[in-house]
């Protein structure tokens, strides 16, 4: 069978070669494509009316990326407080695994039910693009929140929190705890998370200034936001590094899995946690010691921002451009910024004495 | 399909003492390979880096490893009989959802009364896999790749969106998930008591003997007299009551549990089974091979951070390391059956 | 696997299943169209096409393989080791002209390795196609990492979503892969030496049928099939990443099984498997729609499953158990067919119990 195999793949190869070696001369490449490609699209051509009266009845659909998820349930939470005080129709759909693919569905469920706003936390920015772009020819506005969709794709984009600010924070208060000098490390998300990557860049250009001298940081290591793997990239941290001082986790997830790790090891007490939780799963490992403080913002208030960006366009108030203005509510007026995005505000730092306050 | 040796003799008299054993070294020899290649990594990584054998790594390993040990003990019961469970992952996913909830609702209840809670959800899923595989008389893959999605789709229903944290859960129930027993974790000591108490039933118990018959030969086990049926719903609870425990483990050593706990666990309990030397098509392997086999597979888990090595490699690692243990059995097989006939032929 | 013994009469059953599933497809897009809105639309049409393409495609091939007693459950990896190798080359500047092909030529290697696995060394298909998943799919990791490939030339992905004369692109290509597949394996002699092969190996040895040989194209070909799925999964969400389509092996052989073909081989129709597939991606399309629970879905899914297998045999077993009662003649033994054989697929000898 070998032998006769044999004599059947040289030919079948050998054609496949040939056809490759013709296709290779000329064709369509990455950089052929970016050549043809516009650029970022150009302004709205609408005109935005801040004066317009806020729409009632506004169909507004929430798409974080995916339900089931204790951050996600918080943020559209809050988005659903938003809805209900503008008098609109609020809905919640997504997938129970955080896959792009299954987000896709989704969209293409909500335009066929002709939804006035589409809300989404995109999973892929990329994967998510076409189909987002079917969605605003359909008359739809897309707001996109958490985690932006390409900017080409979506009207306006709420972001939490500067880059910088979460940065910097982070950099504070690992400084804290590690009491000014001592080796510090990394427990991120995805190797290719946005967010993360972008904040543990500036988190390296603050420890180049001369008062952070003392703090080095040994490793970054990626816990895929999965609660098993975080732990155990916890674990190999500290088998690594034996001299390490504190752990930061720029996610909701890895500094969960981090904290218990080191609140059930002979390491608490040695190894401070910090970075961006939820109060609720925090409260415990900050009321046992084992977390002295930690940041974030307020999910909830993203989501309610979204809810309000999203009447504001689907009533013409604004259209996406740099400088728009529009009131959220309980949140006061916000002004739209470069590329479409709306900031939040400062993230809110948790310790022992506030974070019975919260319930996230 | 392979060591019809392991079926065909009442359990306890061998009457050709020297052949039989230098079968069994045989198959034994399938197990020290794996348990080599344990020695080996462990060695490679220690050199690497001492720490890798430090009392806390050593005992991060070992809780790790727990859970899937107990996962592997199950699935080599059903395995050993030419059936699979691949509804494992969600039965360890709704019993660790049932356990927190239950100890969320009554924060008092005694951690062994959560270990048999947990134990009997599992069972009762179990059951019913072992019902509809038996009664419908259909293969137990399909059965239990659609109890796989039901399963799970009922965990999302119950739980709709509620994450269960650490802090809602009693302190005592999460120190039970770190404590240990003279120096050794209760999770260890609960994997180890499963094992030696599975390998002592299937090696010297008649209806244990008999789930090797089932798989090795299922119509000569109808024709001599093997209660068939009852002993598919025997072995499928088991799977399922042992998915359950270590859903239980699994709460107690992760403390958080949300709908999608275990998601996916299936197929690495398959591997570890498989890894561990026992025959997907039923009739051979141990327990104690099985166990082995998920020790390695989490020791891989853990070195390769240690390493240094790309933690994306260890799909492909773990895939490789099937195909050369179902490869290194086939040959085996070969061997033995081999033996065997020149032990007819001697006797002849 | 196990219950093998006294399953022959009661796969004779099976045959009616395809067409059951065939007139419950029908039912349900009638009912969906009048009682879902937004569902008989044209955009919804190629919405349900697209959702549709990847998993039929698949199980085009998966079809066969089941028929003659095997598996592959490789296919959703080979799936994202083909599009993470698309993104990886169109990341290095490869023409797109050259990575298909290329694509393509990975997939029907890697089907290969399966069936090299089966074939030559005579392993269990299971497990296998149980390490290759692992195996392909770490692959895909190491080759992409977590990355996300986007900006694919928009003619492509275009004509991978678009629709002309207001049906979608991917439609007739579908129907044609369908066609041809249910010609070969209804209308040749290669399709009937694949139920020979799945109704006993050892039967269709002696019938002459180079067993090994014709297994190993099969899984060629599902390699191949799958790299294709992968190539136009990559098109159609425009983002190659290293676990697009992961677990779509088991919506796959959900479908197939869901089409009457029997899990032992040697039993099915392709038209069960098409309406099958169908069927699947109908009632999730149509559910979505009417806001029913994503729980819902996977609950749906996995009954739909368990009954496909159990209806017919518990058909079965209920008319053994009146004949018994009625004090008549006992069911007949294992390998008798109870009732005239049906007509839909070609004559199985009677004797053989498939040695495994």
């Amino acid at each position: 069978m070998i032998r006769h195999l044999r004599r059947t793949v040289a030919p079948v190869a050998l054609g496949a070669v040939v056809v490759l070696g013709l296709a290779a001369c000329g064709g369509t490449t990455r950089d052929s494509v970016e050549a043809e490609q516009p650029g970022p699209a150009g302004e709205p051509a609408a005109t935005a009316d801040p004066n317009a009266p806020t729409r009632e009845g506004l169909k507004i659909a929430f798409l974080p990326k995916q339900l089931n998820n204790p951050y996600s349930d918080v943020e559209t939470g809050g988005g659903e407080e938003a809805v209900t005080e503008l008098k609109g129709e609020y809905k919640l759909v997504g997938p129970n695994d955080a896959s792009a693919s299954s987000q896709v569905s989704y969209i293409n469920t909500l335009i066929q039910q002709q939804q006035d706003v589409i809300t989404i936390a995109a999973n892929d920015a990329n994967a998510v693009c076409p189909s987002l772009q079917q969605a605003r020819d359909a008359g739809i506005k897309v707001v996109s929140f958490d985690s932006d969709a390409a900017p080409e794709c979506r009207d306006v984009f709420i972001n939490q929190a500067t880059t910088e600010g979460i940065g910097q924070g982070l950099v504070q208060m690992a400084s804290t705890l590690a009491g000014g000098q001592g080796e510090i490390a990394i427990l991120s998300a995805t190797p290719n998370a946005t967010n993360q990557n972008a904040w543990i860049e500036v988190v390296e250009q603050e420890l180049q200034k001369p008062e952070n001298s003392g703090l080095q940081l040994v490793a970054t290591v990626y816990g895929n936001d999965d609660d098993q793997k975080s732990f155990q990239e916890a674990q190999g941290l500290l088998a690594t590094h034996p001299n390490l001082k504190v752990i930061v986790a720029p996610t909701t997830v890895g500094i969960a899995a981090a904290a218990r790790y080191i609140s059930g090891s002979e390491y608490k007490g040695r190894v401070a946690v910090t970075g961006l939780g939820l109060p609720n799963q925090m409260r415990e490992f900050v009321k046992d010691g084992t977390v002295a403080q930690f940041a974030l913002w307020n999910p909830a208030d993203i989501g309610y921002l979204a809810g309000y960006a999203g009447a504001a366009l689907a009533s013409g108030q604004i259209t996406g451009a740099e400088g728009e203005t529009f009131s959220a509510g309980k949140l006061g007026e916000y002004t739209i910024g470069a590329g479409g995005e709306v900031v939040l505000g400062p993230p809110t730092v948790f310790d022992a004495s506030n974070i019975d306050q919260f319930d996230f | 399909m392979t060591a019809p040796q392991e079926t065909a003799e009442p359990a306890g008299r061998t009457p050709d003492k020297t052949a039989a054993s230098r079968v069994a070294v045989l198959l034994r020899a399938r197990e020290l390979g794996i348990v080599l290649a344990l020695a080996a990594l462990v060695v490679v990584t220690t050199a690497v880096n001492p720490r890798f054998l430090s009392a806390q790594s050593v005992r991060d390993l070992a809780l790790g490893a727990a859970i899937l040990v107990v996962l592997a003990v199950g699935q080599t019961v059903v395995v050993i009989t030419r059936n699979i469970d691949l509804s494992v992952g969600s039965v360890l996913g709704l019993s660790a959802f049932a356990t927190g909830s239950l100890l969320q609702a009554a924060p008092g209840t005694p951690v062994v009364l959560a270990l048999l809670v947990g134990t009997l959800v599992g069972g009762l899923c179990g059951l019913v896999n072992g019902a509809l595989v038996r009664f419908g008389n259909v293969p137990a893959l399909v059965v239990t790749l659609g109890t796989l999605y039901v399963y799970r789709g009922v965990c999302f229903f119950w739980a709709g969106g509620q994450q269960i944290n650490a802090d809602e859960l009693p302190p005592a129930f999460l120190g039970f998930g770190t404590a240990t027993l003279l120096g050794v974790p209760w999770l260890l000591l609960i994997a180890l008591a499963v094992v030696l108490v599975a390998g002592f039933a299937l090696r010297s118990y008649r209806s244990g003997r008999e789930l090797y018959a089932m798989g090795s030969n299922p119509r000569a086990a109808v024709l001599a007299g093997v209660p068939v049926g009852r002993r598919l719903l025997v072995a499928f609870t088991v799977s399922g009551a042992l998915a359950g425990l270590a859903g239980v483990l699994f709460a107690a050593r992760f403390g958080t549990v949300d709908a999608a706990s275990g998601t996916g666990d299936e197929l690495e309990v398959v591997a570890a089974v498989v890894v561990g030397g026992v025959a997907v098509f039923g009739g051979s392997g141990t327990v104690y091979g099985a166990a082995v086999g998920a020790l390695l597979l989490t020791t891989i888990g853990s070195a390769l951070p240690v390493l240094a090595i790309d933690q994306f490699w260890q799909g492909a690692i773990v895939g490789a390391l099937i195909l050369a243990a179902i490869g290194t059995d086939r040959a085996v097989a070969a061997r033995v059956a081999a033996r065997l006939r020149r032990r007819e032929a001697h006797r002849g | 696997m196990a219950e093998r013994v006294g399953n022959r009469a009661v796969i004779r059953r099976l045959a009616g299943w395809d067409r059951a599933i065939i007139a419950l497809l029908v039912a349900f897009l009638v009912v969906a169209a009048l009682t879902v809105d937004n569902f008989a639309t044209g955009r919804n049409l190629s919405f349900l096409v697209l959702d549709l393409a990847p998993i039929l495609l698949i199980a085009l091939p998966m079809t066969l393989v089941v028929v003659t007693g095997e598996i592959d459950l490789s296919v959703a990896s080979t799936l994202g080791l083909s599009s993470a190798v698309m993104g990886a080359m169109w990341q290095g500047g490869l023409p797109i002209e050259t990575i298909i092909p290329l694509c393509l030529l990975l997939g029907l290697v890697l089907g290969a390795v399966n069936g090299l696995f089966v074939t030559v060394f005579g392993l269990p298909s299971l497990a296998v196609t149980i390490g290759t998943l692992a195996l392909y799919r770490g692959l895909a990791l190491v080759v992409l990492g977590d990355a996300a490939v986007a900006q694919f030339p928009g003619a492509y992905t275009s004509l991978v979503t678009g629709r002309t004369l207001g049906l979608p692109n991917l439609l007739l290509p579908l129907l044609v892969l369908s066609v041809v597949f249910a010609v070969v394996l209804h209308a040749t002699p290669v399709g009937r030496s694949l139920f020979t092969m799945g109704a006993g190996v050892d039967a269709a040895r002696f019938a002459g049928i180079r067993v090994a040989r014709t297994k190993f194209w099969l899984y060629v070909l599902t390699g191949g099939v799958s790299a294709l799925a992968g190539v136009l999964w990559t098109l159609r969400y425009a983002s190659a990443r290293a676990d697009n389509g992961s677990g779509l092996e088991l919506a796959v052989v959900a479908a197939v099984l869901l089409g009457g073909v029997s899990i032992f081989g040697g039993r099915g129709t392709l038209w069960g498997v098409v309406a099958g597939a169908t069927l699947l991606a109908a009632l999730q399309n149509a559910l979505r729609l009417a806001d029913v629970s994503t729980e819902a879905l996977t609950v749906v899914t996995g009954l739909l499953l368990i009954v496909s297998v159990i209806a017919p045999n518990a058909a079965g077993a209920i008319r053994s158990a009146l004949l018994r009662r009625r004090g008549g003649p006992t069911p007949p033994a294992a390998g008798e067919p109870s009732d005239p054989p049906p007509t839909t697929s070609p004559s199985v000898p009677s004797t053989s119990v498939r040695s495994s």
